[in-house]
């Protein structure tokens, strides 16, 4: 198992701390991972964009150019991510704001309305979790107690009475995610 | 085994040095290296380990610090990136001079002047041919992973103390700021007073006794037969790492016929480079130097003869590729692929660098 993705939107809306908790995640599957994010002017304010790596064996680059997944919240990332997906690769997207929707014909394209449905859980903050319950629907590469876990490991104690809206935002994410459109010539490895 | 953390390269340096029984960090902060002295403020170092944590006023005064806490025999560190490292170059020469042992860890940023606060490796020649004046030598290890940003901090100060000699930890803002599985070591108590005395009282400031002559600390000497001799002594330490301190690592070079040398952040874009061009029938390997200087000229000569060509990966202009080439002393052909400015480049960009620069040149 070698899983390389993208994960990008908005500095704010989470997609950092979704990158940081898929990692911890990850490691309490027993798997290497590594993160490596866009730091500088364009986290403040602009977008922001983050490469996690979760694989059985040694990571080599942490840096990329193509990924299996990629996971955006705005339409300057869909732009520049969506041709970097491998073909038979996932692209989920969070249609709120988003114009010009994706138009590949050779990758599998999933929606999930998770600021709308955060908004709806009461917070807004919590879209980058009904973002990773989509993304762990699709793609059940870390299993939910690790998960679990990997909430206790990376989210400060102050933060832990937070810890049940998050998985119900992760069960939502599971329950709303939408198939737009299935590649035509799959050959994901 | 030890706690398993997912931690910055920045942080997992930070946590070190609390745990390598370092007395004292002395810095100035300054991107892409800021999180050192954040996460050291945040972690109480006076409370764990009575480590002193000083915000200097600048990267001059910080290490000056380094000078007179390194004098004293006690573990004494200091961090920055690339233009607070120029910033220092004098201290870290008057400190090779003086034969005091401190660390000095670069997390490289793209210069030159202010340049740009993403990674880079245009310090390499700064790092291993001098950075300041006279003839003298940084011992230096280039980390390439979150794990060694944490192992290299006792590393260095064995080394540091081992040569008396500075050492300098030469990441960059890509292994600074990525987070990876760290495990951490057992924490080094800091040495006592007595410790010091017992195992640097031939040389430290730690106070004269009646039974022994004063320690004296200095860079100068007026009378040239006695600095030439200083200069020889030097020699011989430099001598003696290059004898017994290269380190590297190797990735499938058995049946390479062709090489990456690459170190930090750009090794690790070349071992992925490595997959692809194998996928593709392309037998390349991988020569990591982990210490830069001194630099694993033997071992490169060796593969010279096995290879047919070497490409130098680096996020510079091309630095590192000339101890390549003085390396391989001309018997293949030796080329450089960078990108700079803080751009990284893909792994696809270096196989394509490989077959255009090497294989069908």
């Amino acid at each position: 198992m070698n899983e390389e993705i993208i994960i990008a939107g908005f500095g704010g809306q989470g997609v950092l701390s979704l990158g940081k908790i898929l990692a911890y995640s990850g490691i309490m599957e027993d798997l290497e991972v590594s993160w490596f994010p866009s730091y500088g002017p364009e986290m403040r304010g602009g977008t922001a964009n983050v490469t996690v790596i979760l694989s059985n064996e040694r990571i080599s680059s942490p840096v990329l150019n193509v990924y299996d997944t990629a996971i955006v919240f705005n339409q300057q990332s869909l732009d520049k991510f969506e041709p970097k997906v491998k073909p038979g690769g996932l692209l989920l997207y969070d249609p709120n704001g988003i114009t010009r929707h994706p138009e590949r014909k050779d990758i599998d394209i999933y929606q999930i309305d998770a600021t709308k449905e955060g908004a709806a859980l009461g917070s807004t903050k919590v879209l980058n979790m009904v973002a990773l319950g989509a993304y762990l629907k699709l793609k059940p590469i870390v299993k939910l107690e690790n998960v679990h876990k990997g909430l206790l490991k990376s989210l400060p104690e102050r933060h832990h009475h937070l810890i049940p809206l998050n998985e119900k935002a992760i069960g939502v994410g599971m329950e709303k995610v939408k198939l737009i459109h299935k590649a035509e010539h799959v050959n994901a490895k | 085994m030890g706690e398993i953390l997912l931690m910055k390269g920045n942080e997992a340096l930070a946590e070190a040095i609390i745990r390598a029984g370092v007395d004292g960090y002395f810095g100035y902060p300054i991107t892409p290296q800021s999180e050192v002295m954040e996460y050291l403020a945040a972690a109480k170092p006076e409370e764990r380990t009575g480590m002193v944590l000083l915000q200097a006023e600048s990267e001059l005064a910080a290490i000056n610090m380094l000078y007179g806490a390194g004098a004293t025999g006690k573990k004494a560190i200091t961090s920055s990136s690339s233009p607070g490292i120029s910033l220092m170059q004098e201290g870290i020469s008057y400190i090779a001079g003086a034969e005091i042992p401190v660390v000095v860890v670069n997390v490289v940023r793209g210069g030159p002047g202010l340049g740009t606060i993403q990674p880079a490796q245009s310090d390499y020649f700064q790092a291993t041919k001098g950075g300041g004046h006279g003839d003298y030598h940084l011992l230096v290890l280039a980390p390439n992973s979150v794990q060694e940003m944490s192992d290299f901090v006792p590393l260095a100060f064995d080394l540091a103390f081992k040569y008396r000699n500075p050492v300098m930890i030469l990441s960059d803002g890509l292994i600074g700021q990525m987070m990876e599985k760290v495990e951490l070591f057992e924490p080094i108590p800091r040495w006592t007073d007595e410790y010091i005395r017992e195992h640097h009282g031939n040389w430290a400031t730690i106070g004269k006794t009646p039974d022994r002559e004063r320690n004296i600390i200095t860079s100068l000497d007026l009378v040239p037969e006695r600095m030439e001799k200083h200069n020889m002594h030097l020699k011989e330490k430099y001598e003696q790492m290059e004898r017994e301190e290269v380190r590297f690592e190797e990735i499938q070079t058995e049946d390479a016929e062709y090489l990456f040398v690459a170190y930090g952040s750009s090794s690790r874009i070349a071992m992925k480079a490595i997959k692809l061009a194998r996928a593709e029938g392309i037998k390349v390997g991988l020569l990591r130097p982990i210490t830069l200087y001194p630099f694993p000229k033997k071992r490169l000569r060796e593969l010279a003869d096995q290879v047919k060509g070497m490409l130098s990966v680096e996020l510079s202009l091309g630095q590192m590729v000339e101890d390549v080439k003085l390396s391989v002393e001309c018997r293949i052909p030796v080329e450089h692929y960078g990108r700079v400015g803080g751009m990284i480049p893909t792994p696809e960009e270096v196989v394509e660098a490989l077959k255009t620069k090497i294989i069908n040149r």
